[in-house]
């Protein structure tokens, strides 16, 4: 169970509530896809992957981008229990999709920046632990039904 | 994973754009990086305090900045370049290597807060590389 402060309860709902999840998370994940290209190794069916431009532009991608940001929502609503409120989905990514768990954190990183770049000098040294620490937990959950 | 004349010539863009506010830059890094992981304020035990946006920090930011200012201009043989620092930080410092990726972690995010659009993912991705081989460089002389 983890513990959350009301600074980061309220940090973390206040950035989902503003965030625009059809921007944030095609641009996520295109920047995942373009700063780790490794992790193209997912995404075989998408198509055109051959240079940013490319990747940015593809609608495979942006679609499925949007549909991670809906994923992580899940865990927003759910931040006494993000464990097992992901149970299923990392059943789903060990089992289906065969994902490396290490790339999560990569993803996770790049979640990271494109909100940064989206909030400015908002994203503070705190706003920043609390983001951190929630995406934090997303991908340990995600890893636990690894075996 | 060594840097292309493609990533060499991204880097030099980029830090033609924000090398007039590495300062601030500096600062930034570091007082986040003490904020999102505590553990690396041990570093900085002798100092009076060590908090956000201190004279310490601002002062060590500025080192910090020019240590990067140096390895861009050693971006073609950083190893050779950051000898000196990597003997620094391996015999006098003894900063744990894995603080680097932690510290080049909140470059990015403060580059990406205070210039969204020139921090593409092109940049990044150039970047990325770039810090890590500092990194490595630093790493050198450690072992």
């Amino acid at each position: 169970m983890v513990e959350w402060t009301d600074f980061e309860r309220d940090t973390i709902q206040d950035i989902f509530s503003r965030m625009e999840y059809d921007v944030v998370g095609p641009a996520a994940l295109a920047r995942c896809l373009v700063v780790y290209p490794w992790t193209q190794r997912y995404f075989g069916g998408f198509g055109n992957l051959y240079n940013a431009a490319a990747i940015k532009g593809n609608p495979m991608v942006s679609k499925h981008g949007t549909t991670i940001m809906h994923g992580l929502d899940r865990a927003v609503k759910n931040l006494d229990d993000i464990e097992n409120t992901y149970t299923e989905l990392s059943v789903l990514h060990s089992e289906k999709l065969h994902v490396d768990p290490d790339n999560f954190k990569l993803l996770a990183d790049c979640v990271t920046i494109v909100v940064a770049a989206q909030l400015g000098k908002e994203f503070t040294g705190e706003v920043q632990a609390a983001f951190q620490k929630f995406l934090a937990v997303v991908v340990s959950s995600l890893g636990r039904q690894y075996h | 994973m060594s840097l292309s004349d493609k990533d060499k010539a991204a880097v030099r863009a980029l830090w033609s754009t924000i090398s007039k506010s590495s300062d601030a830059i500096g600062n930034d890094a570091l007082s986040r990086m003490i904020v999102v992981y505590p553990q690396t304020k041990i570093y900085f035990s002798h100092w009076p305090e060590v908090i956000p946006g201190s004279i310490h920090i601002k002062e060590h930011g500025k080192k910090v900045m020019g240590g990067i200012e140096l390895a861009v201009s050693k971006i073609d043989d950083l190893k050779t370049g950051l000898f000196e620092l990597s003997e620094q930080h391996a015999f006098k410092l003894r900063v744990d290597p894995g603080n680097f990726k932690i510290l080049n972690h909140c470059i990015l995010v403060v580059i990406a807060t205070m210039f969204p659009k020139e921090f593409t993912p092109e940049a990044h991705v150039s970047l990325d590389k770039f810090l890590s081989g500092v990194a490595l460089a630093l790493a050198e002389r450690y072992r």
